[in-house]
């Protein structure tokens, strides 16, 4: 914990500054969405100040500057989850939007009827009702593998599971609601065996541990620029080229295309196959920004840090009476559910607003977890790289004082 | 400690919501309508009792928060006794209170109800205080589908 820069990395974030309702912002909801560093505002702020034209269009300076920078940022990203080219990195709107884009392309030529699609009960519901958009649709079946009451994949059922009808794998990487991190590389090992493809939702994975989609073997892997202290509006979906070679575009348009005439249109070649219209280009580049900020710093680093803060926040919460952890595996990330004895997650949520404290209550749009763990919603903290012990002291005191209040 | 909140939750809502009145099912009624709040997983059933157009009784079923609980207590009670236009003018003033100015609102007319009057400064839990409403509403037009606040 000692070398973890974490005085000077709270001071790169201006909105820590902040008060709410005249107490200190501690802002315990990253799960939801992360804060932004000084670096990736400015970056946007420069790149309209000095830099912007639209990409790949112009001859002109401005416009070989915006392309640079945005091409730049692809760059980065593909070198932070070590893809083995920039053709494999496809900007999109975000997680959700990858997810639709799998299951509009890859789902609608791959994926016929009676052929399943398998994913956990653990699911946000972008990696559900997209399944079941394209079930509908071409008449497949989605299966759901079952977890245990710790919230861990219970991975024997998840195999049972697998068999020649199964024409896509696509499990969370770690859960929103749960924390839990998923055996991806089990999940994935025993797929390619059976040769089908795997695509990892990777939004909450991804700001808190490092990810090397080569290493992983996954096919696809999606995530979102919000979640990864830049921008929202921006995310990015990993896919292996041979298989987006394969697939048919995901929308008509402009910069998607090599050459159009009104008998046929040839399509241009990847990443832009899958990137028509004017892409938001400044959301890119500050999502490039945050990924130099976030090496700059080293997601081990921050990896065990923040494991740090859970274990912390974790031994804290089990010492008060009436509170129970939803979601207990083994290897989990830095978030933590729980419900109160007689307390809903909604008040909880409320009261802890008026001492300057931000955790999301609600179902986490996870609402299968919650009728699992037969809880309406649960309380969710969740922890980032900037927070600290003294932070989840605040929090600590501010649950033992509502619970005193409400007898 | 949270004395910012102490115009929202007044001692009569974490009464309400320790003790909610009229928490039963009840086997003869005339409407059960199903209320849901899909934002924080509230649901209620609310059931009336109906003599012509008057309401003879009211009680629920359910699971909520602190303000949701006391709001479909309060109002259980509060509707006894009244004719579904009554009931729904209560309602119209309990609309106007929680998400309205408040120089618009006739806390005399509204009684015990005005307890719930701090919601309007927490726009994120209006919707914990009118879901009660909104189902009575529903009720009393004999809607038979539930109903959602979103």
């Amino acid at each position: 914990m000692t070398t973890f820069p974490i005085e000077k990395i709270r001071e790169d974030f201006p909105i820590l500054k902040e008060t709410i309702r005249n107490k200190p912002l501690v802002y315990l909801d990253n799960a939801a969405t992360c804060q932004k560093p000084q670096v990736v505002i400015d970056s946007i702020s420069h790149l309209y100040s000095h830099d912007y034209a639209n990409v790949h269009r112009g001859v002109h300076t401005l416009s070989v500057k915006a392309t640079d920078r945005y091409e730049g940022a692809r760059e980065k990203v593909r070198a932070f989850i070590n893809a083995s080219s920039t053709k494999e990195i496809i900007f999109v709107k975000g997680t959700t939007e990858a997810v639709n884009l799998i299951a509009q392309t890859f789902g609608k030529t791959q994926i016929n009827k009676g052929d399943e699609i398998l994913i956990t009960s653990m699911e946000h519901h972008s990696n559900i009702v997209p399944w079941q958009m394209l079930c509908e649709e071409t008449g497949a079946v989605l299966k759901v593998a079952p977890i245990n009451l710790q919230g861990e994949l219970i991975f024997k059922e998840f195999e049972k599971l697998i068999n020649d009808k199964t024409k896509l794998v696509s499990v969370v990487h770690m859960s929103n609601a749960l924390g839990t991190v998923n055996p991806v590389k089990k999940i994935i090992a025993i797929a390619k065996s059976k040769n089908i493809p795997v695509l990892l939702d990777g939004a909450q994975a991804i700001p808190h541990m490092s990810v090397d989609v080569q290493e992983l073997n996954c096919d696809f892997y999606a995530f979102s620029g919000h979640k990864l202290y830049g921008p929202s509006g921006i995310g990015v979906l990993y896919g292996k080229q041979a298989l987006l070679e394969a697939m048919p575009p995901y929308q008509g348009g402009g910069d998607m295309i090599r050459k159009v005439t009104f008998d046929e249109t040839e399509y241009n070649n990847l990443p832009y196959k899958f990137e028509a219209g004017t892409p938001s280009i400044a959301d890119v580049v500050g999502l490039g920004s945050a990924i130099d900020y976030l090496s700059e710093i080293g997601m081990d680093k921050i990896a065990a840090y923040e494991a740090e803060l859970l274990d912390y926040a974790t031994e804290k919460a089990k010492s008060i009476k009436g509170l129970k952890i939803i979601g207990e595996a083994k290897d989990k990330g830095a978030i933590l559910s729980f419900v109160l004895d007689k307390i809903h997650p909604h008040d909880i949520g409320t009261m802890l607003d008026s001492l300057g404290i931000a955790i999301r209550a609600g179902h986490h749009c996870a609402m299968p977890v919650m009728d699992f763990f037969e809880v309406p919603a649960t309380a969710r903290a969740s922890f980032a790289m900037y927070n600290t012990k003294q932070e989840i002291d605040v929090l600590i005191d501010g649950i033992e004082q509502l619970i005193e209040v409400f007898g | 400690m949270f004395d910012d909140l102490r115009d929202l939750y007044q001692e009569v809502i974490f009464d309400h919501n320790r003790n909610p009145r009229n928490f039963r099912v009840m086997e003869n009624a005339d409407r059960k309508v199903e209320g849901f709040n899909p934002l924080c997983g509230d649901r209620l059933t609310l059931f009336l009792k109906m003599e012509g157009n008057e309401i003879v009784d009211a009680s629920f079923q359910g699971s909520g928060c602190a303000i949701s609980t006391a709001s479909v207590s309060l109002m259980t009670e509060i509707v006894k006794g009244k004719t579904g236009a009554q009931a729904e003018k209560l309602f119209k003033q309990f609309h106007e209170m929680t998400t309205g100015k408040e120089e618009d609102v006739n806390l005399e007319a509204i009684g015990k109800l005005a307890v719930l009057a701090g919601v309007r400064e927490y726009p994120a839990r209006v919707k914990c205080a009118t879901l009660a409403w909104h189902t009575l509403d529903a009720a009393l037009k004999n809607e038979e589908d539930s109903i959602s606040t979103e």
